[in-house]
């Protein structure tokens, strides 16, 4: 990254107002999106008193044992599942892999909590598994046999994997596509074996995206709170909960949260220097059909079988579930208010993956004509919101916004006697800046991982062709990114469906959306009631994805035969 | 039970409807009062539903688990915050504590809620009590074989005791009165004991705990006393009924201080723009068909003396001494209480 050149700085280019413009706008929208961080950042500056020593006398480094576990162990089994499934759909042909190309993403629309919850309610001691089992072999207590607890780490880190492994997925398949398959045979007929090819070629090469999106499944596990209070196992969450709620110490479980974003800053930037001398920029014009390698028999079979089981255990078993509870009294629990409800929830991730796009898209834009370090950690700062637990984040967003209404309320009673009230804090815009803030980094990894594959060269030719920063990016950028646009629309929309604890703290009166439905309802163990509310998240959340998996592969076709494209 | 106050409601609806329209046609513009909801929206529908038709006045409600008080803090003199409505005292103290609440003087609430459920200064009032008990098995424990909390400390009991989080606020609620009661040293002793005596690492909810015992995991748990009434009338989840079949409920301290109990209730918000309303808001929910349904609903306890108990509450619930001890006095130890969880690794 480095050694990137400074496109924007280049002498000779007279375009000097957007020299100055571009840095700006990144100071700007950065500036506004990291104001909640900043505020989280000063409320640990004033706790009602030490936790530490209390903390560390008792419970942090269980805190922090359980929470590395969970981070390994989730980030372990996305990776696995995610590359697997990732390679095997864009690299070899077998039957489903159509279907699986697209549907991988599926369990990506179940919440974590709605997992957690019916996989317990299966598999626990009076779930029907086990009642089976006990039945066909005639035992009678929990002594008599053995079986897996699933209130436990290990269920946790398999249920979590499930639905957080599409963003590995997402973002490794996309990696491999525009790898182009030319990579990979030039290897092959270097003499690299099927499987050398891979750890020696694709994955390095594949490895910034796969970064990106192990990142976010690490995030989305350290902010989690709802799944694992379930599962009974105590992470820092728990502790900056705790801290917040029983001891009354908001101060403190900032502190805490602060910490939290400690851990993600310091793999961040591991990951980086990792790969700190390894660019690359996608030469080669990527395949329609990049497969390489045509499976039949029993390996056929089994690339089916790695594909098929994430996707029955991630959706299909959830999914039925849900379906059976709610459908199964569909009038009594299906009201006018869903409409309502649902259309709440569908505009509000709409909107949330329209900003952030846009937003994500101006930063990326604005580190890549001007590389240095100040723009760079201002970028970097704006996506801390995703690894905060939300509550804790919501409070921060509260802060800005609350002042803001209230300096203008003070000014006007000052100045005119009149008074403006609340005008940003209470409303959907309030609610639309939280999403921003908390999505932001989905969105910008994926533009980003997207971005940095173009070639400085494209710029370059852009420019000297007379056109200027903004034509650029919308003449020649955006149509190249444009998968990378999709994918990050998409995971901000199914995120921000699934959003719970700013939603609940921020809304306006009256006002739900799916996941607070079904929050309320599970949340007094009504299940079947929630359950309607739990299908609908899931069906909204399968729109976006079909129909941009669909659009992205269109457009890589659109972008392949751009004829700027042809010529990097 | 969803059915019954439905019909409720109706009636009510049909009784109140002149009276409502009446008052409609005197206000100027429609009366509104904003709640900022601690408690599930769906559970106080009912109650508001009930409210709006006897006075014309609108609610809105905002309901979360979590962080109300900050945000109306945040919101200051500009919040629309009228009423909080919480499901424990300590969210009303913590909102007393910040400076969020205002007194209100009603000779209905006075009247209607005893002293010992509403702050000093009126700056908060409870609507409901509810209890924490001893679920016992019924095949397992005899009757009379526990009778206090301090016995769940008791070794014989070891490997037979199922609770939710030490963490949870109904849990943390009765370590602080048995702070308030027996002292920190004692305290931290008799939950040693109570954690060397689980069957099971603490975790699922009140319910869930009931249900281990059904399972034969554990013989002991505690639990909220409405959460009875839920399992036991559930039709949706018609398991639960099985699960309630198989405990006896077990008032503990019944010979000396009593039950631990707790409230629901709600403050006036110091900024309210619609006090009036908030405050008649509040007197209706002391009244005698609030009251009522929230004991017809939720199978919670009412505050107001005298007010009838549905068939359920008499049948399993109806006479205990209760722990009239000051809720203050209780939420000032939760923190102490929260630490003491960490400290003998409660949880783990």
């Amino acid at each position: 990254m480095a050694n990137q050149p400074a496109l924007g700085t280049r002498p000779g280019i007279p375009f000097f107002r957007h020299l100055r413009a571009w840095p700006a706008t990144v100071f700007i929208i950065a500036g506004l999106v990291v104001l909640p961080v900043l505020s989280v950042f000063y409320l640990a500056l004033f706790p009602t008193d030490n936790i530490w020593r209390h903390l560390y006398n008792t419970v942090l480094f269980r805190y922090i044992e359980a929470t590395l576990l969970l981070l390994g162990g989730v980030g372990l089994l996305s990776f696995v599942i995610g590359v697997t499934t990732a390679w095997l759909v864009t690299l070899c042909r077998f039957p489903g892999r159509r279907v699986f190309e697209w549907a991988l993403l599926l369990p990506f629309a179940v919440p974590a909590y709605v997992i957690a919850f019916i996989y317990t309610d299966m598999l626990e001691f009076a779930g029907p598994l086990q009642g089976a089992l006990r039945d066909l072999f005639g035992w009678q207590t929990r002594r008599d046999y053995w079986f897996p607890e699933i209130r436990s780490m290990g269920g946790a880190i398999v249920l979590m994997s499930l639905v957080l492994y599409p963003y590995v997925y997402l973002m490794a398949r996309a990696a491999f596509m525009e790898q182009g398959s030319n990579v990979l045979a030039a290897s092959r007929t270097l003499g690299c074996t099927p499987w050398q090819s891979f750890y020696r070629v694709s994955l390095p090469l594949a490895r910034p995206a796969i970064a990106v999106g192990l990142a976010l499944t690490l995030m989305e596990t350290l902010n989690d709170f709802g799944t694992v209070d379930y599962f009974a196992i105590r992470t820092l969450s728990l502790g900056v909960y705790d801290t917040w709620l029983n001891m009354g110490n908001l101060g403190g479980a900032a502190q805490i949260a602060s910490m939290m974003l400690v851990f993600v800053v310091v793999l961040v930037t591991l990951e980086r220097i990792g790969r700190a001398r390894q660019r690359h920029f996608g030469q080669g014009k990527p395949n329609q059909d990049s497969a390489l390698y045509t499976l039949t028999g029993l390996r056929a079979w089994l690339a089916f079988l790695a594909c098929a089981l994430p996707l029955v255990l991630g959706f299909a078993v959830p999914a039925f579930q849900l379906a059976s509870y709610a459908l199964g009294n569909f009038s009594t629990y299906w009201t006018d208010d869903f409409v309502e409800i649902s259309w709440n929830s569908l505009f509000l991730a709409s909107a949330a993956a329209l900003v952030t796009v846009v937003i994500g898209t101006l930063l990326a834009y604005g580190r890549r004509l001007h590389p240095n370090r100040s723009v760079r950690l201002f970028v970097s700062l704006s996506k801390l919101g995703y690894a905060m637990p939300g509550t804790v984040l919501a409070i921060g967003v509260l802060i800005p916004l609350a002042a803001f209404d209230n300096s203008i309320d003070a000014f006007l009673r000052a100045r005119f006697n009149v008074s403006s009230g609340l005008l940003l804090s209470g409303t959907v815009f309030a609610l639309i800046f939280a999403y921003s803030v908390r999505f932001l980094a989905v969105a910008a990894g994926a533009i980003e991982s997207s971005l940095d594959k173009v070639t400085p060269s494209m710029d370059k030719a852009a420019r000297s062709l007379g056109m200027n920063s903004l034509e650029t990016l919308r003449r020649v950028h955006l149509p190249l990114i444009r998968p990378g646009l999709l994918t990050g629309a998409l995971v901000v929309f199914v995120d921000t469906m699934k959003e719970l604890p700013a939603t609940l703290m921020l809304r306006p009166f009256n006002f739900d959306t799916l996941a607070t439905y079904v929050y309320q309802y599970a949340s007094d163990e009504q299940i079947e009631v929630a359950a309607m509310g739990a299908l609908m998240i899931v069906l909204v959340g399968l729109l976006p994805v079909i129909m941009l998996s669909r659009s992205i592969k269109g457009g890589r076709k659109a972008a392949a035969v751009l004829p700027v494209a042809e010529q990097g | 039970m969803t059915t019954t106050i439905k019909r409720t409601v109706k009636h009510l609806t049909l009784a109140a409807l002149p009276l409502a329209a009446s008052l409609t046609v005197t206000a100027a513009q429609a009366e509104e009062v904003n709640i900022y909801s601690y408690r599930q929206a769906f559970l106080i529908e009912p109650l508001l539903n009930a409210f709006t038709q006897q006075t014309g006045i609108e609610t809105n409600v905002i309901y979360a688990s979590s962080g109300l008080n900050e945000r109306i803090e945040q919101e200051g003199r500009n919040s629309p915050a009228d009423i909080i409505l919480t499901p424990n005292t300590t969210i009303l103290v913590d909102a007393y504590d910040k400076g969020l609440t205002q007194a209100v003087e009603s000779d209905i609430l006075t009247s209607n809620i005893p002293a010992q459920y509403r702050a000093d200064d009126n700056h908060w009032f409870g609507l409901t009590t509810r209890g924490r008990v001893i679920y016992a098995s019924k095949d397992r424990v005899e009757p009379g074989e526990i009778t206090t909390y301090e016995e769940l400390a008791d070794p014989q009991w070891e490997g037979r005791i199922c609770t939710r989080s030490g963490k949870h606020n109904y849990n943390l609620s009765l370590f602080a009165s048995m702070i308030e009661h027996h002292g920190e040293e004692y305290t931290k002793t008799w939950l040693e004991g109570v954690k060397n005596n689980l069957a099971r690492t603490p975790q699922g909810n009140d319910r869930g705990q009931v249900k281990a015992i059904m399972e034969g995991e554990c013989d002991l748990s505690l639990g909220n006393t409405y959460y009875f009434g839920k399992m036991i009338t559930n039709t949706a989840e018609p398991e639960q009924v099985e699960w309630a079949n198989s405990v006896n409920i077990v008032f503990p301290n019944q010979e000396d201080r009593g039950t631990h109990m707790f409230i629901s209730g709600a403050a006036v918000a110091k900024h309210a723009p619609n006090r009036d309303e908030a405050v008649q808001l509040l007197e209706f929910m002391s009244q005698d068909l609030a009251q009522y349904m929230y004991a017809q609903e939720n199978f919670e306890f009412p505050v107001k003396p005298g007010t009838p108990y549905s068939a359920l509450l008499n049948q399993y619930m109806g006479d205990f001494v209760a722990d009239d001890v000051s809720l203050t006095a209780v939420v000032d130890h939760v923190d102490e209480a929260s630490r003491l969880v960490d400290e003998v690794g409660f949880d783990f």
